[in-house]
Order: structure tokens, then C-alpha cells, then sequence
């Protein structure tokens, strides 16, 4: 794959023309923290921030999303049938979005994506989408993706990844999406700095020093973790409010509900999180989760072992560190992921052993 | 600050070692500078575990709800109120619990801290009345006072109300001290202004509901808005049902908030919703001269009738 030199100079007129082809969207400051959003005409993302707020993730997978509207009026002859609500398919592109979080997109994929069932309102939006990375050259204190399987230079998810320098981006075109994007900006300028890039990723990745143990994870019996007798102390402080759920890149969990207002009414689907003392709670009344305990044990024992075990692809967190930053309580999956996996090496010595 | 951690770690070894109680509720050590972390330490030998410091600011009240066991609770002054409000309210009972207080100086806002200093805090410490706070960019000392959640910048009742035991001599309670300019602030706006205002206010809200979870007020069995027969509130982020979510948990809070900051420190993106709280506050105290969780011996403002109780408000 290529690498080219854009020059700064070049970078706003090359977003505009970007323009002809795709809706831009990318992070901007709000208030106090920054957020992804749709680029109004002339407005550039601003690509000196950290780690958004919230995950981009609601550019694929909107918090709410309108998926029928119907009539009840009986006047009227398409009263009861539900129809389609109209979408924008038509290209798009995020600029600035960081590695960690394009790659907790390709781990979502695996879920709207296989062969028992395909989102449609998830992957027609996500194959719309042509991804911009923003390598990270200064990763937060809470960042431990080289640990979860990722990095500040991961391109897995991307179609181009850009590392900004002082007067210029070096940027490394990953897929065929990417190509068209460059093409359509105009930033032809080829440039030799694949080697220079490596050596950035090699300096970015040494100043990631947070870390996850997931190594035993696989090895762990499910049932013993279940069982285990640290989710009393690991839950206790948990106020099941949805903050992890919702910063969280990589939760996906959605809930379809319908609105009517008179005689029209609307089918739509909203985040849900498994927080939520009412998530899955059946007609019947039964709540297949009923206590607090239950409720973060399936948190942990969905991102760090149903989900290792499904698809074997590791585990499902990109370690952005929104969790650990945002928890109101300070619930650390970091911690966590050492007691279920510390339950895991026990389990291989046991079999070393026999 | 670390002769509170101490003596509280003194007194729960021995509330725990004469069975007085069976746990103690208190906090531990966040992993994250700025945080600690609320638990239950049963057993002598964890004590050590036990913390205090200005991050402790989660009102552990919060977690005293239908509990059945006797609970030794580390409390400061606005979580003993909602001990109080909690006994009052038959979430707990009195004999249930040996409140451990803690006479408070006031918890750090780390939303301010973050907004004082430059770049990814690594690490604060405190000493006496300063908080030295490290970045990636370097190293800032500051007052305590300038980083105090507002909350406790006006708070009047720092000491607990009721304690069993204390951890240290009360502190000097602050004086002539308007608590509700914020709020003067907003009616004095036209209503115009003042729905801009509030809309602006909310617009961040993602619904994650940290605000009414960390509110030991909030125990409803079910909340309305999460009730489906029937549904009072939509569930998508249409405004109109985050401004209803907002305001009617205000309403329910009514006569009821101590002011704790719990909400508003738990929020994920940053929302004052206590503007909303607090005007109830005030409301109850010009029309009632009444302060929630002062007292165990006076019933709630709103669940009393007095005939001299104002009236000209019903139109």
C-alpha cells in the first residue's frame, strides 16, 4: 500500500472538495469534550484531541434510530403497514477517527455480520462509510490497546490512516476505499515515509503503559467464572446507570420500541445496555438478570469470555479506556479482566499439571 | 486528611471485631487519579483497604437501600442527611446502622481540575489545604477551595447530622454563604430564556441515567421512566422526553435533596442537572423553612400539612 505527504496547506481545500463525494463527519470540540458530529461546509475536524467523550460508534449505529412509520388511521388505505423509513446511504467519510475505534467497529461487524443474521441499518451505513484514522501519538494514561489487540497505529478497520506532523499528514491508503477518498480530495503527492511511519508506531506504542490480561481468558472454565466469588466485590459499587455501555465503542445492544403519537406511530430502535435493571426483561415478567451482580457479571463475561470463546478473535474491547475514565464509581475493566484471567491461568496449570 | 483514614479504619476493627456490625460500607482506593471507589469491607483484617480523602465525593447512602444487615457506613455531613432521609423513609432502619462520620472538607471536582490544568492528570496528592496535581505536562499546586465541587463550595451542613461514632472533631460550619444565586440567576429569566437555557442545559444528555442511579433518592422498584404499562416517557433521545426525564426526577427529589452532588458529579457529560434540584430546594425553604435530612424528630415539608402552610402559589 502507498504512502503519500499531504501539506497542510492542502488539507481544508482537499476537505472541500471531499464534499463533491461524501458527507464529512469528524470530532469537534463541545463545551468541555470532544465529540464526533457531521462537518457543516468549511468547518474542519479538529484533530487535536485525545479520545472523544463518546464513541464514534453512532455514526453507524445511531443511539436512536427510526426504522418504521405506520398510519392506525383506518381512513386510511395503508393503515397497519409498516413502512420503510427513508435513509441516506450516499457516501460519507470520517475523518480523524482514532485506530482503536475504527477497529471496535470491525469487532461489531462480527455481530451484524455473519451467517445467521446481517443488520441492515448497521451495515448499509457502515459500508457507506470510508474511514480516516488518526494515529495516536500521545495515548492517554488509561489507553492499554496494545494490550487488547489494537494500537495507536492499527489500521484494521481503516481505509486510510493519517499521523499528523507539524507542517504535514503522512498518510498510508489501506484499502481501495481509501484510494478513491484521495483521489476525490486531489492530494496526489507521493512521499517515501513508509519507513518513518513504522518508526512512529514503534514510538507510540512504547508510551502505551497501561495494560489488560487476557492471555488465560480462553483457557478459564465459564462456569467457574460465573461462579467465581469476586463479583460481589467487583460489583458492589456499580449504580447500573449505562455510562460504560453507552462511551463504550464496542456495545452494541439495541432495544426496538414503538412510539404513537394519535394515529401515527414510528418503529424504532434505541441503545440499550445490559446495566439497565429492565435490559431483556421478558413478556412474562421474568428478568433473566434480576440483581446487580448479575448484570456487571454479564457485562465482564460478555466482552471478556462469551465473545473470546464465539469468535475467538480476542477480546471484545479495543481498550480506548472510556470505561475506566468515565465510570462515575471507578469500575476498572482492567482489574476485572486480571481476577477473571488470574481464574484462567489457574485452570492451565491445573491441566500442565495432570 | 489521612488521620480521617485511620481513624476510620480504627473504628471499623472494631465495629467489625465486636460484631456491632456485620459490614462496613466506605471507600477504597480508585484506580484512576481523582476516583475512589465505594465497598463493603467485612471482615477485621480488610480494613486497611478503607480511604479518605476529597474523592470520596459518591453519596454511599445511595447503597444502604432495603439492605437487611446491621451496616457500619462512613458518612459525611449530606450522606448522613440521606440516612436520615432514608430511615425517614423506611429504606433503612436507625438500629440497622452505626454511622462513622466524618467531618467533611469538601470534595474535588475533577472536571475542574481537568479544565485548570493541561494535558492527562497522572497524579494528585493533597496536603492541608493544597492539591498538587500532575500532568503529562507537569506539576501545578493549587487551593483546595478553588477546585471544590460547587456543591460543597456552598454547602452549610458539613458535619454529619447523626453519627454513632466520629473520626474527627466537627469542623467550622461556612457562613453567609448564598447557596441559590444559580438559581436567582435562571428566574430572573424571561420563559423564553429560560426554555433556551434549559435546553441548552440538557442537550448533552446521552439518558444513561448515572444522574438518578447515583441519587439514593432514586430507589424506585421500577422509575416511570423505564415503566411500559403504561409508558410515561418515550425512549429515544427526542427532547422533549430527556427535558421530561429531567424534570419530573426533579420533582420527585422535591423536599427530599440534600444537595450532595452526586448527580452531577456521577454525569457522564458534564450536566449541572442540580440547577433543577436546587430550585426545589430553595422552594422548600421560602415557602417551609424546610432543609431535608437535618433531623430525625420533623417530617418532610411535603408529606405534612400545616395550617399556616402558604397557599398562594395554587392558581
Amino acid at each position: 500500500m502507498k504512502v503519500i505527504k499531504i501539506d497542510k496547506s492542502q488539507w481544508s481545500q482537499g476537505l472541500e472538495k471531499l464534499r463533491n463525494s461524501f458527507r464529512l463527519f469528524g470530532p469537534v470540540k463541545e463545551k468541555a469534550f470532544h465529540n464526533f458530529q457531521e462537518l457543516a461546509a468549511g468547518q474542519a475536524p479538529e484533530l487535536d484531541y485525545q479520545n472523544t467523550r463518546l464513541s464514534p460508534k453512532s455514526l453507524v449505529f445511531p443511539q436512536s434510530e427510526l426504522m418504521f412509520n405506520y398510519s392506525l388511521d383506518k381512513e386510511d388505505p395503508e393503515c397497519n403497514i409498516l413502512k420503510e423509513a427513508e435513509k441516506d446511504y450516499g457516501d460519507r467519510a470520517i475523518i480523524g477517527i482514532r485506530p482503536c475505534d475504527a477497529k471496535a467497529l470491525s469487532l461489531v461487524k462480527m455481530n451484524f455480520n455473519n451467517d445467521q443474521y446481517e443488520d441492515p441499518y448497521w451495515l448499509n451505513l457502515y459500508n457507506a462509510t470510508t474511514f480516516v484514522g488518526l494515529a495516536c501519538d500521545a495515548p492517554c494514561s488509561t489507553c492499554f490497546c496494545t494490550t487488547a489487540g489494537c494500537g495507536p497505529y492499527h489500521e484494521e478497520g481503516l481505509d486510510v490512516l493519517l499521523a499528523e506532523r507539524e507542517d504535514h499528514f503522512i498518510a498510508k491508503v489501506l484499502t481501495d476505499k481509501g484510494v478513491r477518498l484521495l483521489e476525490s480530495a486531489g492530494w496526489p503527492q507521493a512521499s517515501d515515509d513508509e519507513a518513518a511511519l513504522e518508526k512512529a508506531k514503534a514510538v507510540a506504542e512504547e508510551k502505551i503503559v497501561a495494560k489488560i490480561e487476557t492471555d488465560s481468558l480462553a483457557a478459564a472454565d465459564t462456569m467457574a467464572l460465573h461462579s467465581a466469588d469476586f463479583w460481589e466485590d467487583i460489583s458492589f459499587a456499580c449504580i447500573n446507570c449505562g455510562t460504560c455501555t453507552f462511551s463504550c465503542p464496542t456495545c452494541w445492544c439495541f432495544d426496538i420500541q414503538d412510539e404513537v403519537y394519535r394515529k401515527k406511530g414510528v418503529r424504532m430502535r434505541n441503545w440499550d445496555s445490559c446495566m439497565f435493571p429492565i435490559f431483556t426483561v421478558h413478556t412474562t415478567g421474568h428478568n433473566p438478570r434480576d440483581t446487580k451482580l448479575a448484570r456487571v457479571r454479564q457485562r465482564f463475561m460478555h466482552k471478556l469470555k462469551y465473545f473470546v470463546d464465539k469468535y475467538e478473535k480476542g477480546i471484545m474491547c479495543v481498550g480506548c479506556g472510556r470505561c475506566v475514565r468515565q465510570c462515575p464509581v471507578n469500575i476498572d475493566i482492567r482489574k476485572v479482566s486480571a481476577l477473571m484471567n488470574s481464574l484462567g491461568s489457574e485452570a492451565k496449570c491445573a491441566v500442565q499439571g495432570s | 486528611m489521612s488521620t480521617y483514614t485511620e481513624k476510620i479504619r480504627e473504628i471499623a476493627r472494631r465495629l467489625l471485631k465486636e460484631c456491632q456490625v456485620e459490614m462496613v460500607i466506605g471507600f477504597r482506593k480508585g484506580s484512576m487519579p481523582l476516583m475512589n471507589e465505594p465497598c463493603i469491607v467485612r471482615k477485621a483484617e480488610d480494613v486497611d483497604n478503607l480511604v479518605w480523602d476529597s474523592n470520596c465525593g459518591i453519596n454511599l447512602a445511595n447503597y444502604l437501600s432495603n439492605r437487611k444487615e446491621k451496616i457500619g457506613i462512613v458518612a459525611k455531613g449530606c450522606d448522613s442527611r440521606n440516612i436520615v432521609t432514608h430511615i425517614m423513609e423506611n429504606k433503612i432502619q436507625r438500629e440497622q446502622v452505626v454511622v462513622i462520620g466524618v467531618p467533611c472538607q469538601g470534595m474535588i471536582d475533577k472536571r475542574k481540575v481537568a479544565a485548570l490544568t493541561d494535558g492527562d492528570i497522572l497524579e494528585v496528592s493533597e496536603a492541608d489545604d493544597t492539591v498538587t496535581v500532575t500532568t503529562a505536562n507537569g506539576k501545578q499546586t493549587f487551593d483546595k477551595k478553588d477546585l471544590l465541587q460547587q456543591n460543597c463550595s456552598l454547602c452549610t451542613h458539613r458535619n454529619p447530622v447523626i453519627h454513632d461514632e466520629m473520626v474527627a472533631d466537627e469542623v467550622v460550619e461556612q457562613t453567609g454563604i448564598d447557596p441559590y444565586a444559580d438559581v436567582a440567576e435562571i428566574e430572573a429569566m424571561s420563559s423564553e430564556e429560560r426554555w433556551n437555557f434549559f435546553d441548552e442545559l440538557l442537550s448533552p444528555c446521552i439518558r444513561c441515567y448515572a444522574c438518578r442511579n447515583a441519587c439514593p433518592l432514586c430507589y424506585c422498584p421500577t422509575c416511570f421512566v423505564d415503566e411500559s404499562k403504561p409508558q410515561w416517557v418515550g425512549k429515544s433521545q427526542d427532547p422533549l422526553d430527556v427535558r421530561t426525564f429531567h424534570f419530573l426526577r426533579a420533582y420527585h427529589c422535591a423536599g427530599r435533596c440534600t444537595d450532595c452532588g452526586a448527580c452531577e458529579r456521577a454525569c457522564p457529560v458534564g450536566i449541572n442537572m442540580r440547577l433543577l434540584t436546587k430550585k426545589l430546594n430553595k422552594d422548600c425553604l421560602d415557602l417551609y423553612g424546610w432543609e431535608a435530612g437535618l433531623s430525625l424528630d420533623s417530617r418532610p415539608a411535603l408529606d405534612v400539612y400545616k395550617p399556616n402552610d402558604p397557599e398562594n402559589f395554587i392558581k
